[in-house]
């Protein structure tokens, strides 16, 4: 039985432990999804089919039919008469228990019926009504454009600084080397949330207080990157960077053209981890950022949530339009991904 | 741990072969290059080969000096004056007070007793979270890791689907969950259809508290998972079938081998686990607002709430408890290195 604790290769039966095995991983991949696919279709879903208690999986949406005479579309449904037989008819209005409803194909006609005796026409429809809505409400566009700005400069930045730290960190002997990688390093522990009131001030004081800038540039000096980048430039061969020098390259020649692209893996892995910070990053720019127009989607969708309490509607399809960019990035690197966290051990 | 990295990244590298920067784009890159070149070469002239380092470091040196240095040693500063005033010279010096007025209690185990009682609940609050949740996050990432560990199909797959939710946001986390747990949620429909009663999930304090550990535990578990899933394929193959040869069982081999061998990965993730358990805010924040009351109130939140969210905005009282906290990350830090070099493995 605890057989499945140990590394079992080359079998080819499958046996009681293999079986739990993929009954664990069949129950995983539902716990992990689940609530993913839940929300996503609950997104297409109006305002009714919400409030709806059982929910149902799919999203129904009530038919409705344009009715010569009537302005709206009327609701449809089918009408049965105390002798069973039944019929499609609209619905003009409801007064208490008693519905006034209409054949489509006689719009003259009214027949007065009890609500008891009619059921609502359904069928699924994934409706972008939500979506329409949620992205003029919630000013959809002006925070994704922020946070692409933010994702984007930011990692730019800490890639470049970064690497040139690590350039320096690894391949050159110069007094207090060992005092910045001892320092860089020693603040791996230290989060923002522990400076949040002085790192306050120094945005503050520079004037980066509701501006991208201060959003961008405090995170940027990362000790996992530095340390990441440093530990990948240490295996490239000195002999290289000599031969350019013999060659007449300068410092910085070699650092562009020989160690960064030398370097691409590392510069990769910390890219996607980056993009990944900077992108989900919330207590940050909640204290520097104030403004509504410079919310990142983040900060927006946080606000927003506080705003409509209970408007589900537009919630689950702008938080389904915040998660689906990572979400496409992930499907298309996501072995890289694995891969290059499995490596570094590192977030 | 060098190695193990080192060959990972040659595996990165040929998963990278192909090469992303097209000729034209190359050109464009060499000539910025020559473009730059034609600044930094006399400044190389100017000050060397050693002080080009320097220069190197200097962009990364400067930004995290002035964004984590110079406000680390500031927060001391913060923590000993007193006053709103953000801004340093207008704030009176008062010593001891702030630290002072976190530790007046009459009883330290009832928060109610406490001059500040919020600190006190988000501190027994964020003790008991990071207990419950590191151990309930260390077991099932073990355990996912053990099982993706074995002979199995699409390996990759199942790597990928509990590393997802890892890459979503705290707030989108919160919001996904919150939908389902409300009232009238899909999580109450599946119980009355049961045969159950609705469960007040959102609205009772200790059923708030259980689902904000179980939410960080499905967040993060994939993250963790892959790190020890990588610790646990570093062991060599042969070490089993050694050891099933001299006749030891599975349990045996387990304990022999998996257990001694996982040791330095598992420390890694308790480290990593733990301090972001300590801080935890984001995703709760987004959750349940630290309600329903104080139950689901941390530290980072209450600094955040002491000195942005409040009117008082008291800087002074919120940098003392970041000390206090910073004081805790380092208790927990340094023990577990030592932990990790006693046992000769880190």
């Amino acid at each position: 039985m605890l057989n499945f604790l140990t590394n079992t290769r080359g079998k080819t039966r499958l046996t009681l432990a293999d079986m739990a095995t993929y009954l664990y991983l069949l129950l995983g991949t539902l716990l992990m999804f689940g609530p993913i696919i839940w929300l996503v279709v609950s997104s297409f879903k109006d305002r009714n089919e919400l409030l709806r208690f059982p929910p149902r999986f799919l999203p129904y949406q009530q038919e409705t039919v344009v009715v010569p005479g009537y302005d709206e579309p009327l609701q449809l449904f089918t009408v049965t008469f105390e002798d069973g037989t039944t019929r499609q008819m609209a619905q003009v209005r409801r007064v208490g228990i008693e519905a006034q409803m209409v054949d489509p194909a006689q719009p003259d006609e009214i027949v007065k019926v009890n609500i008891n005796q009619r059921q609502p026409v359904e069928s699924v429809r994934f409706s972008l009504d939500n979506y329409a809505t949620g992205v003029t409400r919630f000013n959809f566009w002006q925070y994704l454009a922020n946070s692409i700005i933010v994702t984007v400069a930011a990692t730019a930045l800490t890639l470049l600084v970064n690497s040139m730290a690590a350039f320096a960190l690894s391949k050159y002997e110069f007094r207090g080397r060992e005092t910045i990688f001892g320092l860089t390093i020693g603040t791996l522990m230290v989060p923002i949330s522990v400076i949040l009131i002085p790192v306050y001030l120094v945005i503050t004081e520079i004037g980066w207080n509701n501006n991208l800038i201060g959003v961008i540039v405090p995170g940027a000096a990362t000790p996992t990157g530095v340390f990441l980048l440093r530990q990948y430039m240490l295996t490239i061969p000195d002999e290289l960077l000599d031969s350019a020098r013999i060659d007449g390259a300068s410092e910085w020649r070699i650092y562009l053209q020989i160690i960064l692209p030398l370097a691409r893996p590392a510069l990769a892995v910390l890219a996607i981890f980056s993009v990944m910070w900077r992108w989900n990053d919330f207590l940050w720019p909640l204290i520097v950022l104030s403004r509504t127009e410079l919310f990142t989607l983040q900060v927006g969708l946080n606000s927003f949530q506080g705003d409509l309490q209970t408007q589900w509607e537009l919630i689950l399809a702008m938080t389904v339009l915040t998660l689906l960019p990572i979400t496409v990035v992930f499907a298309f690197l996501q072995r890289f991904i694995t891969t290059g966290i499995a490596t570094t051990g590192m977030k | 741990m060098i190695s193990f990295l080192e060959y990972n990244m040659i595996k990165l590298n040929t998963f990278f072969s192909a090469d992303f920067l097209a000729a034209p784009l190359r050109m464009v890159y060499d000539a910025l290059v020559s473009v730059m070149d034609f600044i930094m070469h006399p400044l190389q002239n100017l000050v060397g080969v050693r002080g080009m380092a320097y220069i190197f470091v200097l962009p990364n040196l400067l930004i995290f000096g002035i964004f984590i240095l110079f406000p680390m040693l500031l927060n001391f500063y913060y923590a000993f004056t007193g006053g709103s005033r953000l801004f340093p010279q207008d704030r009176p010096f008062v010593g001891l007070d702030n630290l002072n007025r976190l530790f007046t209690c009459q009883d330290f185990l009832s928060p109610n007793t406490c001059r500040e009682d919020l600190f006190w609940r988000a501190a027994t609050n964020t003790v008991t979270f990071v207990f419950l949740q590191v151990a309930l996050l260390v077991l099932v990432s073990l355990v996912t890791a053990l099982i993706l560990n074995r002979n199995i199909q699409a390996r990759g797959f199942f790597r990928s689907v509990f590393f997802y939710p890892v890459l979503l946001s705290p707030v989108v986390v919160a919001l996904i969950w919150k939908w389902i747990l409300q009232q009238d949620g899909v999580l109450n429909a599946i119980i009355v259809s049961l045969g159950g009663e609705k469960l007040p999930f959102l609205i009772s304090a200790d059923w708030a508290r259980f689902w904000v550990i179980v939410i960080s535990v499905w967040a993060q578990m994939g993250f963790y998972t892959l790190i020890l899933l990588a610790g646990l394929q570093s062991i060599p193959g042969e070490l089993y079938e050694a050891a099933s040869m001299d006749g030891a069982g599975a349990v045996q081999a387990f304990r022999a081998i998996t257990i001694p061998l996982l040791m330095p990965t598992m420390l890694v993730v308790l480290v990593l686990s733990l301090i972001r358990a300590v801080q935890a805010f984001d995703q709760v924040f987004a959750f349940t607002g630290g309600g329903p009351g104080t139950a689901t109130t941390y530290m980072v939140q209450y600094i955040f709430t002491v000195g942005f969210a409040s009117p008082a905005r008291e800087f002074g009282l919120a940098a003392a408890a970041s000390l206090v906290m910073a004081a805790v990350l380092l208790l927990l830090t340094a023990g577990q290195l030592r932990l990790g070099r006693t046992s000769n493995l880190a």
